[in-house]
């Protein structure tokens, strides 16, 4: 039973995952770009969406939407001002990367000096129930985290697959050059694939800040690194490898701190980053991208 | 005398040569690694314990410390040269975290806490002294065969390979020399500061040693060296315009820039 | 084959696959010392993928490659080349930084010693004697090549014709037993290519043995001792080039195809 209900909970931590690994997949789909600002547009909406509240009032309804449009706008931003003047210049290989680093660093210290290098608490209220299934214990903020979660990456797959927008993002993902010849504004897919992820990454934020009641402005180098760890191991550019990627991190991590101890917790992800480069690069259901040479 | 404030820029300078040289060095053969934080470490908690828990001389804790760095580069970089590009970024940015992570947890030298009464044994001559050796082993690098199997690995390596040069012995002898560097700079550093805790050895830091050698210009060991004189003096010209919190954000802006102006870097490519 | 000799290169059942098709299936060549071969075929016949499967670029599937009777199937490209047998590529991959010197000199690596501690106690303007031949014998191979005046241009800066040069310098830098070049004289004018053909038959006539992939079938007829034709990933015929020219199925395999001169 003690293991179903790490399972259980692994689940719920682990969806939030999903959600970041699915917006650095959507990048690297579309750009094979690897965003290193991600984790900050993820801290980003946690914060604005905290602000938000505390000066608006509201609760889960005003948090999600207030995160998912200011981590879009910071994200969307970052492409303008940081990745696309790059990719207009056959320059370096890792230009782009370098300077989503660079972004990344600037973001951080923004929101230190802006909110103070602190934790703070994350007072998005909601009721809480506590239900007993079967000997587990769910809270009702995990179902909610669940749900979200579960929902949005229901909602990517159906926009990518049945809608018009969202085929022509799969298309720019496979080819730039056909879906370019086929008259689709890969600029504009672009713009919206940014947004998508980042909007993903914010509401991710709220959820993350919501079951663990606090966030602070290094949260998003740790997040940074599992959503990173999880598209790896999903398979880079494979989104439903990234989602479950994510599932997958989230149980593992929370079984092993039943038996390590918790400060080594953090770490595992990087492990996993490792040992997918060096056993099984392409992941575990497949990327789009050459690893090797 | 020299003023203090100048002496102990001095030595910055100093220690960041030696520091973004150690990432120059795998980098003239082509691997990107933003984990020099973590043999940064290595070679300050080593070297920091030796000389204030085991009362070791100096010398010895500093050529103790570069060493150890240097065999966890060699052990790191069998298994993980295989992989190529943006992909061994992310791998050395892992490995950079798991020490921190290790530390961090290490009782034996203080974990969370860190470890304090490091002696000081860094003044100007020694890190003088240091950097010129640092320098020279760059520069003595250059002009021999084993510079010129480095720059034909970075340039093309499956050309390198079908003349005969074995890449793995060639990426993991280089990359272990550059923890070693590293480590040593972390000694410097460590006993300077006297008192060093995982914190300062994490994915920032690394991320500054790879700001210098990429503002330098990655061809050339010149470049990563004026890389980190102009990343050092920078923010204390900050400090005059009391600029001097925004430290990262400038950094951060200035690495966007020259990857959208100048991606080459100031010196550029290679000569 | 001449009997009694050991071949410098023989493959045997070598195959190779990518998912369910064949790039070479079954294929057999034995390659006499100081001899020039060639291998040809029209596109995709898999020649290419013979030459990346003899230099441990590509893993066989099947079958053995031997050098001097040793197998090396599955070995590193490096470890190939320490054993003599040094390639050139279709489209050239030169150190596009370094000049042409250095390109040279950077092919000596494999044969001469001196790691870390000799870069440390080397003294700059003072080369050591194995420095020193190196240099030397870098100078000669490109004055054997024709571009003794070009050695201090950066490789990026050559002409294609001279860069192909530069190439085949380079591999000999290698002390190579067996020379397999991919297409060398695609690209080149006829004088040229009538340069290339002396260079190759000079080379044979020092000892080395030549084995060489090209469209060019004047150059083929012209300079081959003899001829391999592969189409579909395997062999189709084997002789002279009068043979060769002869041959119902290596017609059959052109049909509709262009000679290339």
């Amino acid at each position: 039973m003690l293991l179903l209900q790490q399972v259980v909970n692994g689940v719920m931590l682990g969806s939030t995952y999903s959600l970041i690994a699915i917006g650095y997949t959507l990048v690297f789909g579309v750009l094979h770009l690897i965003h290193l600002a991600h984790g900050e547009v993820f801290m980003i909406g946690a914060f604005v969406a905290l602000q938000v509240v505390l000066l608006a009032g509201g609760g889960l309804g005003t948090a999600l939407p207030a995160a998912a449009v200011a981590s879009a706008t910071v994200g969307v931003l970052i492409y303008l001002v940081a990745v696309k003047p790059i990719m207009a210049r056959k320059g370096h290989l890792f230009a782009p990367m370098i300077s989503t680093i660079g972004a990344g660093l600037v973001l951080q210290e923004l929101a230190t000096r802006i909110f103070g290098g602190e934790q703070v608490g994350f007072p998005v209220q909601m009721e809480s129930h506590v239900w007993h299934v079967g000997g587990i214990t769910i809270t009702s903020v995990q179902v909610v985290i669940l749900t979200v979660s579960l929902g949005l990456m229901l909602a990517l797959h159906l926009f990518v697959t049945m809608t018009r927008v969202g085929m022509a993002m799969r298309a720019t993902a496979e080819s730039m050059v056909i879906s370019h010849s086929l008259g689709i504004r890969s600029d504009r897919i672009i713009l919206l694939t940014f947004a998508i992820a980042s909007a993903l990454a914010g509401i991710a934020g709220v959820l993350v800040g919501m079951s663990f009641n606090s966030i602070s402005p290094y949260m998003g180098v740790d997040m940074g690194i599992k959503g990173l760890a999880a598209m790896l191991l999903g398979g880079l550019g494979n989104v439903y490898g990234a989602m479950l990627g994510g599932l997958v991190i989230g149980v593992v991590e929370v079984i092993s701190v039943g038996y390590l101890s918790s400060s080594y917790r953090d770490a595992f992800a990087f492990f996993v980053i490792i040992a997918v480069l060096l056993f099984r690069p392409r992941g575990i259901f497949g990327s789009t991208a050459h690893v090797e040479g | 005398m020299l003023d203090p404030y100048i002496e102990s820029i001095l030595i910055f300078v100093g220690i960041n040569i030696v520091l973004s040289l150690s990432l120059y060095l795998p980098v003239s053969a082509g691997l990107l690694s933003l984990g020099q934080g973590g043999f940064m470490a290595i070679g300050a908690y080593v070297s920091g314990y030796m000389t204030s828990v085991m009362e070791m001389p100096f010398w010895l804790a500093l050529l103790a410390g570069g060493v150890v760095a240097g065999l966890v580069g060699l052990l790191v970089g069998i298994p993980s040269l295989r992989i190529k590009g943006v992909y061994l970024i992310i791998m050395t940015m892992g490995f950079g975290e798991i020490v921190r992570v290790f530390y961090l947890n290490f009782e034996p030298t203080g974990a969370a806490s860190g470890m304090g009464g490091i002696p000081v044994h860094t003044t100007l001559p020694v890190v003088a002294l240091v950097t010129a050796c640092v320098l020279f082993l760059c520069y003595q690098i250059r002009g021999s065969r084993i510079g010129r199997a480095l720059e034909a690995v970075r340039e093309d390596e499956l050309a390198a390979e079908v003349i005969g040069i074995n890449l793995t012995q060639v990426k993991v002898a280089i990359f272990g020399l550059g923890a070693a560097v590293a480590g040593i700079g972390g000694c410097l550093f460590a006993h300077y500061a006297t008192f060093i805790d995982p914190g300062q050895f994490g994915f920032q830091r690394s991320a500054e040693i790879f700001i210098m050698v990429v503002l330098g210009g990655m061809g050339n060991f010149v470049g990563a060296a004026i890389g980190a004189v102009v990343l050092t003096i920078l923010p204390e010209l900050l400090r005059i315009g009391g600029m001097q919190e925004w430290r990262m954000t400038f950094f951060g802006v200035l690495l966007v820039i020259i990857m959208i102006v100048r991606p080459l870097g100031l010196i550029g490519a290679r000569r | 084959m001449r009997a009694g000799t050991v071949p410098i290169l023989e493959v045997r059942d070598l195959s190779r696959q990518f998912g369910g098709y064949h790039a070479v299936a079954d294929m057999a060549l034995a390659i006499d010392k100081r001899s020039i071969h060639a291998v040809i075929g029209p596109n995709g016949a898999g020649k290419t993928t013979l030459f990346n499967l003899v230099t441990g670029v590509l893993p066989p599937t099947a079958g053995q490659i031997l050098v001097n009777g040793e197998d090396v199937a599955g070995a590193r490209p490096d470890r190939i080349a320490r054993l003599g047998v040094v390639r050139t590529f279709q489209g050239v991959r030169l150190f596009p930084s370094m000049t042409a010197l250095e390109n040279v000199l950077v092919g000596r690596f494999c044969r001469t010693r001196g790691g870390y501690f000799a870069a440390l106690t080397r003294i700059p303007g003072r080369p050591s004697a194995v420095e020193a031949a190196a240099r030397r014998r870098s100078e000669e191979l490109l004055e054997r090549v024709g571009l003794a005046d070009q050695r201090h241009m950066l490789a990026s800066e050559l002409a294609l014709a001279d860069q192909r040069r530069l190439e085949i310098a380079r591999a000999l830098a290698v002390d190579p037993q067996l020379l397999l070049l991919d297409e060398p004289v695609a690209g080149m004018n006829p004088v040229e290519v009538q340069e290339a053909a002396d260079l190759f038959r000079s080379l044979r006539d020092d000892g080395i043995t030549i084995l060489l992939t090209e469209h060019h079938m004047s150059l083929v007829m012209a300079i081959s001792d003899r001829i391999t034709v592969m189409n579909y990933g395997r062999k189709i015929a084997e002789g002279s080039a009068e043979e060769i020219k002869r041959d119902p199925q290596v017609l059959t395999a052109y049909l509709g195809s262009e000679e290339a001169a």
